[in-house]
């Protein structure tokens, strides 16, 4: 019974790729960087991760990491498609 | 990171918090509800809310969902990028479905947290009589009403949550009336708890989602949550655009435990020396040639509640 209701399961990509979607890419200056985690906290993807690296397969370059990080230490560049 | 190596983040996440006060990043927990990715619009603060939303409640949660933004970013049959079960629920229902989840679990002994998570539509106009009934029948749930203050999910159209002067695709030429004080309405259910808070401070959010939850009742917040294709500003602004609400002045945060004001921090120093409105308003498309009318009254809706708040948190009203 159970295996009949139409119940949608957690599951990640559930809507597609959306990096796809992207025309900047944060690029972070790792030199630059002094690990405050603000880029993380506000990230409304939650796609960056504690070692801060960028889920490019998710990150859709809002730019909101890039804006508000106090060491400008994250630069938004156009993607090549 | 300094010096290029691999340290880890300052923002040691753990899992446990409930002992400690919540002033840095540190006390946060890093599981994320959400599953990469939901289909928000790039910069949506509403997004940015949820996460926070979830980690405060944690696995133990019911969503109920009425139709909005947060029905559709959820993503696709048979998957779905929530990790807690969600109900999605008829439009005028969010709180009446909240009601009986929230009788049958505690009838079963559970102590699952039932949270409604509704747009500002889905709120202050057509929601307002089932959320007005559960409030008044005492009903142990949070509902927190993210107002991005339009119908964002159908293309923006004006809710009773858009603001005087705002440009929609239902008030071309702006709104000409002010915005419904959904506050007041609630705080005259007398609730034990209600807030408001905005998505530019996701730490503040993630307290009164904690604190709310550990209070039995009907609970209530209120989200500022700045929406770019809505308000019309680039996307990385969004943070940029909820500070300023704040720090104008505009929007204010505060908390009213069992009817008693607290206005929190950054609204406080606002308060005192508000930032020039236009600030907040010029950096929106939804505001563009306002008159010097509206804009003028608009100014005065913000001095006006500075002052109410003000008054009523010193005892003088
Ligand atoms: C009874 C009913 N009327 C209209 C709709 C169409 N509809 C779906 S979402 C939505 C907008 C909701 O606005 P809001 O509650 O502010 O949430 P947002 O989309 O802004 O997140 C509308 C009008 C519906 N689903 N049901
Ligand atoms: S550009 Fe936006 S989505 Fe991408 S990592 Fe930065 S904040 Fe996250
Ligand atoms: S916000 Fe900037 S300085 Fe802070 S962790 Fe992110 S990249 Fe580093
Ligand atoms: S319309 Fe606004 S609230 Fe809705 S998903 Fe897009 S940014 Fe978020
Ligand atoms: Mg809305």
């Amino acid at each position: 019974m159970r295996e009949r209701l139409a119940l949608s399961r957690p599951t990640e990509a559930s809507s597609g790729k959306t990096g796809s979607w992207r025309t900047f890419r944060p690029v972070v200056d790792k030199e630059a960087c002094n690990a405050c985690g603000l880029c993380a906290q506000y990230c409304p993807d939650g796609v960056i991760d504690e070692e801060l690296n960028i889920d490019l397969d998710y990150c859709k370059g809002c730019g909101i990491c890039s804006n508000e990080c106090p060491k400008q230490a994250i630069a938004m560049v156009r993607e090549e498609r | 990171m300094p010096g290029g190596g691999g340290a880890k983040l300052s923002l040691q996440m753990v899992t446990n918090v409930d002992e400690r006060s919540v002033n840095n990043l540190s006390a946060i927990p890093k599981e994320e509800y959400l599953y990469k990715c939901t289909s928000a619009c790039a910069g949506c603060s509403s997004s940015l809310c949820l996460r926070y939303v979830l980690k405060a409640a944690g696995p133990d949660t019911v969503l109920v969902v009425p139709a909005c933004c947060t029905s559709v970013i959820q993503g696709i049959y048979p998957g779905t990028a929530m990790n807690v079960p969600v109900y999605n629920i008829a439009f005028a229902a969010a709180a009446a479905c909240a009601s009986g989840l929230s009788d049958a679990l505690s009838a079963r002994g559970k102590e699952t947290n039932v949270i409604v998570y509704a747009g500002d539509g889905g709120t202050v106009d057509i929601g307002i009589q089932s959320l007005s009934g559960a409030f008044e029948r005492g009903t142990n749930f949070l509902y927190i009403c993210y107002d991005n203050e339009a119908y964002g999910n159908t293309g923006m159209q004006r809710s009773g949550s858009t603001p005087l002067g705002a440009r929609t695709t239902t008030t071309p030429g702006g709104k000409r009336t002010a915005k419904k004080d959904l506050d007041r309405i609630v705080e005259a259910h007398n609730p034990p708890y209600m807030a408001t808070a905005c998505s530019a401070y996701p730490l503040d959010l993630y307290k009164k989602v904690k604190k709310a939850l550990s209070i039995e009742g009907p609970k209530f917040i209120h989200i500022l949550a700045p929406c770019p294709p809505g308000w019309r500003y680039p996307t990385e602004k969004t943070v940029e655009m909820g500070k300023l609400a704040v720090k104008t002045g505009t929007w204010i945060l505060y908390e009213r435990e069992f009817g008693k004001l607290s206005i929190n921090g950054p609204s406080k120093a606002a308060m005192r020396k508000p930032a020039p409105l236009e600030d907040y308003i010029n950096g929106q498309g939804r505001f563009k040639n306002l008159s010097p009318e509206i804009a003028s009254e608009i100014r005065q809706q913000v001095e006006r509640n500075i002052q109410r708040l003000s008054r009523e948190e010193a005892g003088i009203c």
